[in-house]
């Protein structure tokens, strides 16, 4: 469930070479089976945190360089009763809502219409390869100069990082419409619009969430360096001071803050992925 | 000139392509002529990549002709239309769609049911190709057999003038095929569509077909006609009849001499069928 997946577009199961064609009677897992996955992510994550605690409890290196996982949790409790937490979340939601929300509709509009309409494509390409392969952060000091240290140029950069995965992604998701559906759809002399809500958009609804799924990533990193560079509020700023003013764990708790963010965010993408694919027979 | 005894007439039918990656054009059926009387089940053999599956996509419209003439009831054909419907060789189905879904795709993108008409007509249809049960079943759930069944369902459900079949049983195994051919007899002999049926096993054509065309090597054209005067209905026993592999022989002769071909003529280029 790592934000950071690779950027690339998505390898959807082919139909074809899925072997899963016929509906298979699998044994019902026991319950032990059946909680397996968690069982043993739990339980590794706090074999992980175990050792972490160990190695600070051991002090070879002093608190500020290398606070426990304790130390931690206590600064995190310790943030959320200040005062200044709540509006240091509103500010990054804020700026993450508009910025992501902005993304997904525009990069689902120009996705679908650079997927559908080839020359759409040939004319916004250059503009796509040329953002998709520069990493968008490198526009926060313009975006400083043009928009000042308020939420517009975190919002501009949040926006610029999600919005090229949501195009390419959808896309690639209309143009991988199989040839043999389009073929049947004109056989029955489907029109174009019935073709592109009843054929293409469907079959690119697993490819545009993936969009979706990598932009949240992409969304984050842009919100976090911002407000490193600048900026009066945020979860990204508390991060910056605690850490240049070596409140150690105060700086990793606003760490954890972000990571079950974007953990949070994916998760609820993959749900509704999930949700979209129950034609899909499961099998493990 | 137009003959009323004819549902389909293909006269000197041309068709190209045009070969992107070699610059050049291809010819892939030259000068069909064959007709298609109302009522008949009329199969199309001949070697592999000969042009029996493009001959039949111009016949659904899909693809244009250049040169001769094509007609369903005396009406050029121009493009897919209402009066016929294609049972592909790939099933084609929309696997986030169940099989109700699927079987209402071909008159949902015609227009031409209301929803509800669709759907209660849909479910005889479902019956009649014995998937009772399976109406919320999706695609990937379903053996190859069945999703052809749906494909065939689909295609029964726009009632065309003519239905058209791209070798619906190609790539299922030995013993579904057979069943699938003695049902689609058995459906086929409930409404006497007129149909044209792509193939290349010559068995499948004698057994299911009123006549059967063989086709020659690429470019292809029609070679014989060949009447199959076994009475229907028939059941699978019919293939041992000696009537039978009578026929079987003549058409794999006939089929033979086009195989042993001049290497050249069969080289490679040849679209995908």
């Amino acid at each position: 469930m790592s934000i950071k997946e690779a950027d690339r577009v998505l390898p959807v199961t082919t139909r074809e070479s899925d072997p899963t064609r016929e509906k298979r009677s699998v044994l019902r897992p026991s319950r032990i089976r059946q909680y397996e996955p968690f069982v043993i992510g739990i339980l590794s994550v706090v074999l992980a945190l175990t050792a972490w605690q160990l190695v600070a409890n051991s002090r070879i290196y002093s608190v500020l360089f290398l606070p426990g996982p304790w130390d931690v949790a206590q600064a995190f409790v310790t943030l959320f009763q200040s005062d200044d937490i709540w509006l240091d979340i509103a500010t990054s939601g804020e700026e993450l809502a508009i910025g992501y929300g902005m993304a997904i509709v525009i990069g689902l509009v120009l996705g679908l219409l650079m997927g559908w309409y080839t020359r759409f494509q040939y004319a916004l390409d250059p503009f796509v390869n040329f953002f998709y392969s520069t990493p968008r952060i490198v526009f926060i000091p313009l975006f400083i100069l043009w928009f000042g240290i308020e939420l517009q140029p975190k919002i501009a950069v949040i926006f610029l990082g999600a919005v090229f995965p949501v195009i390419i992604n959808t896309m690639a998701g209309v143009r991988n419409t199989e040839a043999a559906l389009l073929r049947v759809a004109r056989s029955f002399g489907a029109s174009d619009a019935l073709t592109f809500r009843r054929v293409v958009l469907p079959g690119s609804v697993p490819f545009i969430l993936t969009g979706f799924r990598l932009g949240i990533g992409h969304a984050l990193t842009g919100l976090v360096v911002a407000e490193y560079i600048a900026a009066k509020h945020g979860v990204g700023q508390i991060i910056a001071i605690a850490s240049q003013t070596f409140q150690t764990p105060k700086a990793l708790a606003g760490v954890v803050l972000i990571a079950c963010t974007g953990m949070l965010l994916t998760t609820i993408l993959y749900r509704i992925e999930n949700r979209f694919q129950s034609w899909r027979p499961q099998i493990r | 000139m137009y003959d009323r005894s004819a549902k389909l007439a293909a006269k000197g039918v041309v068709i190209e392509y045009w070969l992107q990656r070699s610059r050049s054009l291809f010819t892939a059926v030259k000068g069909v002529d064959l007709e298609v009387r109302p009522g008949e089940l009329l199969a199309i053999v001949g070697p592999s990549g000969c042009g029996k599956t493009t001959f039949l996509n111009a016949v659904d419209g899909l693809i244009p002709i250049a040169g001769g003439s094509l007609t369903l009831d005396g009406r050029a054909i121009t493009r897919p239309g209402r009066d016929r419907a294609m049972v592909f060789q790939q099933p084609g189905l929309l696997p986030w769609r169940t099989v109700l879904g699927n079987v209402i795709f071909g008159v949902e993108a015609q227009g031409s049911m209301s929803k509800d008409e669709a759907i209660a007509r849909a479910r005889q249809q479902i019956e009649l190709v014995g998937l009772k049960g399976f109406e919320d079943a999706y695609p990937l759930e379903l053996s190859g057999g069945m999703q052809q069944r749906v494909n065939l369902a689909r295609a029964l459900l726009t009632d065309p003038e003519m239905l058209l079949l791209d070798e619906p049983f190609a790539a299922l195994d030995a013993q579904t095929r057979e069943m699938m051919q003695l049902e689609l007899l058995k459906i086929w002999s409930q409404t006497r569509k007129t149909a044209l049926f792509i193939t290349h096993d010559i068995k499948e054509a004698i057994y299911l077909a009123d006549r059967v065309v063989v086709f020659t090597r690429r470019p292809g054209r029609v070679k014989d006609v060949v009447d199959i005067n076994i009475s229907r209905p028939r059941d699978l026993r019919v293939k041992r009849d000696p009537q039978f592999l009578t026929y079987e022989d003549q058409i794999w002769e006939s089929i033979q001499e086009e195989l042993a071909a001049p290497a050249e003529r069969l080289i490679a280029g040849i679209p995908a069928a």
